[in-house]
């Protein structure tokens, strides 16, 4: 099947961005995110999980929680092309909170078909997810998860979980006697210990979580599959959220060598500042465009989706390493300090470049793809 | 990308289309009978030209050429055809179009900023590929400098006396006329430019001298051009004295892809050379070329690059379709502006990327027997140099980008 010519990002889509970019800049500036996350700057701080709840509300009470969730389920089903155009908005203000765990648990649940309605209606409900499924180690494949299935009741440690302390309900990939299975449940069930971690950075919050047999409801017996058809979109929605954080870091450091004057001009008169800045947009444009269409892939065209993926991801991963690079050292002394708002971001995409799996990782699954397995 | 198009057509764009099609199955020419250069702009002998200069009187003829151009100008009158044609052509895989700087810079600027009777006289000849077009724009002392130009014209009557010397004329060998940036006034820089078109075949010993200059790949098709009392119409100035500058504007803006008229595109045809184009080239000649034990398409290294060099080529194909979607721009040029830079980086680490998969066998060249893809990756690296230096070389594309789009200070 075809794409349409503009991703499928038509008049509603730029709508819900545009109110999305609103919403944000009225609400959430970036010295509002510096007040609320970075009031404790030791570093041998104990996690904490800071966020605006009521703004949170906001979002719920906008249905912006259940975009993804098919109308039959009581959501709005709306593209990922769509949703991609919030997320990116939603990157660029950084905003703490469990908008990126509660789409993708959408998505896996959305592929596990009958068995995942009732967890798309929590959702609709207006309920936050989060998924569970990465092994110490963060392999990013599915089938190593430390997390059993067994009598019943999940057992074993799930890491690295995404905003896990903001969430209403988990969703676990677990060993199960006959492969591997997909569970819904209460993030404050019995038998569920959330370990928070210390972590960089301070737009998130993560945690490992104990499953000392807790019973949950399987809503998939075929979790590998499902995560599979969903991994597309996942990949894609965190890049698109490191687009909008990147085009932060960009702004925000033309708008400081604009001003700041060494050897009698503003530092962007100076070709080795000015050069590495287009780079750094030429960087995000290709992401962006990458980030689109991909999404439109999910939408219109699944056999191509994890390929597209795979490259819309690389692609922001090595952009955004490079945005934080040149967004700290173009602001030179200022950019060193905890005062600048410009670490808030850095460490959001630091962590983002990882997650999911960094470049490197795409490209391996994309040569995969497009090359064949090596010999 | 064809039938993706075709999907959104206009009921005219979809009549022509079909016609297009139809003609090009009927009409597409056969193999040459000569070894066909990578691009228009390393044409050496008169046989390659005239094989592709038949191939573009006969598109020009069918209508294929000139489609979005008023009739009066030697056009075809058509609304937003000449991308269908441009599409319809590259699907058949035809023979590329000669006349390339005639038709991307020439002709925008002529029809821009000419008078009318000189677009009637100049334009019909330019579109069917009759007269060859070149661009005298680089000097010796005026390359990024571009507005440093010292060719000077001097008024007598309703003539113009020219004097000086242009360099890194592509295609001047073969060149009827030339668009040419000179100098009228001394003592300002910008506003002392003006622009003309001139003749050069027909002033051939009569104040034009051609002389050809060695690319670094030991090809011909550059060359350098001395003006020596040179008389010149005063008609065929374009715009006013002093807009020089200005005018000049509208060709680069073309040249770069970012200009508002499409420009007739056409290629594809399978000879030894289209095979340096995309990365899907370089994978296959991984998979082709051994390394150790096994192929080089099993190196995880090299598979990574290849996969950074697919992923550059998928952005920048991107990047043109989201150009077209206002709801996804911040800023009107971001992305056209973006366009020259990045296919010519691109098509260097594309090349560069070839010559680390042939390895050793990337030292041989185009005459030897034992050369991967008859030695043509090694002229492709050398040649993106060519991309990355001319129309702006890529230290002055990241200046416009950061002033004109980031509004940073202008470098010096």
């Amino acid at each position: 099947m075809a794409q349409p010519n503009n991703y499928g990002f038509g008049e509603e889509a730029a709508l819900l961005k545009e109110s999305a970019r609103k919403f944000f800049r009225e609400h959430f500036p970036a010295d509002k995110l510096h007040a609320l996350v970075a009031a404790d700057h030791n570093p041998d701080r104990p996690p904490v999980c800071q966020w605006d709840r009521e703004l949170w509300q906001q979002l719920v009470d906008l249905g912006w929680t259940m975009l993804a969730v098919p109308e039959s389920a009581g959501g709005v089903g709306m593209p990922v092309a769509a949703v991609a155009g919030l997320v990116e908005e939603l990157g660029r203000a950084a905003f703490p909170c469990p908008l990126l765990g509660t789409l993708s648990a959408t998505y896996a649940l959305v592929a596990c078909g009958a068995g995942g309605e009732a967890a798309l209606a929590d959702i609709a409900a207006g309920e936050a997810a989060t998924l569970a499924l990465t092994n110490q180690h963060g392999d990013w494949n599915p089938a190593a998860t430390e997390v059993e299935y067994r009598d019943g009741a999940l057992h074993g440690t799930a890491w690295f979980v995404q905003d896990a302390a903001k969430c209403d309900k988990l969703l676990v990939c677990a060993s199960t006697a006959s492969g591997f299975g997909l569970f819904w449940l209460p993030a404050g069930a019995q038998g569920v210990t959330l370990e928070a971690d210390a972590i960089v950075d301070l737009t998130r919050d993560q945690a490992h979580i104990r499953f000392d047999g807790a019973a949950a409801t399987e809503v998939s017996g075929n979790a590998l599959t499902a995560l599979d058809s969903a991994f597309p979109a996942i990949w894609t929605l965190l890049a698109a959220d490191m687009v909008g954080a990147a085009e932060w870091q960009l702004q925000t450091t033309v708008e400081y060598v604009g001003t700041r004057k060494q050897f009698d001009h503003p530092l962007g008169f100076f070709q080795a500042i000015k050069h590495p800045l287009v780079e750094v947009m030429v960087q995000i444009d290709a992401a962006k465009s990458l980030v689109y269409n991909a999404a439109c892939a999910c939408d219109t065209e699944q056999e191509k989706a994890a390929q597209y993926a795979h490259m819309a991801k690389a692609a922001a991963s090595d952009m955004a390493a490079y945005a934080c690079s040149r967004s700290v050292q173009s602001h030179g002394g200022i950019g060193f300090t905890w005062e600048c708002h410009v670490h808030l971001y850095f460490k959001r995409q630091k962590h983002s470049q990882m997650l999911w799996g960094d470049g490197s990782w795409h490209r391996a699954r994309l040569a995969d793809i497009v090359i064949g397995a090596a010999a | 990308m064809s039938e993706e198009s075709a999907r959104k057509d206009t009921p005219e764009q979809a009549e022509f289309r079909t016609y297009c099609r139809q003609w090009l199955q009927a009409n597409k020419p056969g193999e040459p009978t000569v070894r066909l250069p990578q691009s228009p702009l390393e044409i050496m002998t008169p046989e390659q030209l005239s094989y592709l200069q038949a191939w573009q009187k006969s598109a020009y003829d069918a209508g294929l050429i000139g489609c979005d151009y008023p009739v009066e100008v030697g056009g075809g009158g058509r609304k937003d055809c000449q991308k269908v044609a441009n599409e319809e052509m590259l699907a058949a895989r035809t023979p590329f179009l000669p006349n390339v700087i005639g038709l991307g810079m020439a002709a925008p600027t002529v029809f821009y900023h000419a008078r009318e009777e000189v677009k009637a006289e100049l334009l019909p000849r330019l579109f069917s590929g009759e007269d060859i077009w070149c661009q005298g724009f680089s000097e010796p002392g005026a390359g990024s400098d571009l507005a440093n130009v010292q060719t000077f014209a001097e008024r007598k009557g309703d003539k113009w006396v020219v004097n000086g010397h242009k360099v890194w004329t592509s295609l001047a060998h073969f060149a009827e006329w030339m668009i040419i940036l000179l100098r009228t006034d001394k003592s300002h820089k910008y506003d002392g430019l003006s622009y003309f078109v001139v003749p050069i075949r027909a002033a051939l010993g009569k104040g034009v001298t051609v002389r050809p200059l060695i690319k670094i790949t030991g090809e011909t098709g550059f060359n350098e051009v001395i003006f020596d009392n040179l008389e010149v119409d005063d008609r065929y100035r374009l715009d006013e004295l002093g807009k020089g500058w200005q005018v000049a504007m509208t060709t680069l803006l073309h040249e770069r892809g970012a200009g508002e008229l499409q420009t007739p595109r056409a290629g594809g045809m399978k000879n030894k050379s289209s095979h340096t184009i995309s990365s899907s080239a370089v994978i296959d000649l991984a998979k082709t070329t051994r390394r150790g034990a096994g192929a080089a398409a099993d190196d995880p290294i090299l598979r990574d690059k290849m996969m950074q060099q697919l992923i550059r080529e998928e952005g920048l194909k991107q990047n043109q379709r989201r150009s077209r979607v206002p709801a996804l721009l911040d800023h009107p040029m971001r992305l056209l502006l973006q366009n020259k830079l990045l296919a010519s980086e691109i098509a260097q680490s594309l090349g560069s990327l070839a010559l680390e998969v042939e390895g050793m066998s990337s030292s041989l060249y185009l005459a030897d027997p034992n050369a991967p893809a008859g030695g043509q990756w090694p002229l492709a690296y050398m040649n993106s140099y060519g991309m990355t230096i001319a129309a702006g070389t890529s230290e002055v594309q990241r200046n416009i980008l950061g002033e004109r789009v980031l509004g940073l200070p202008k470098s010096k």
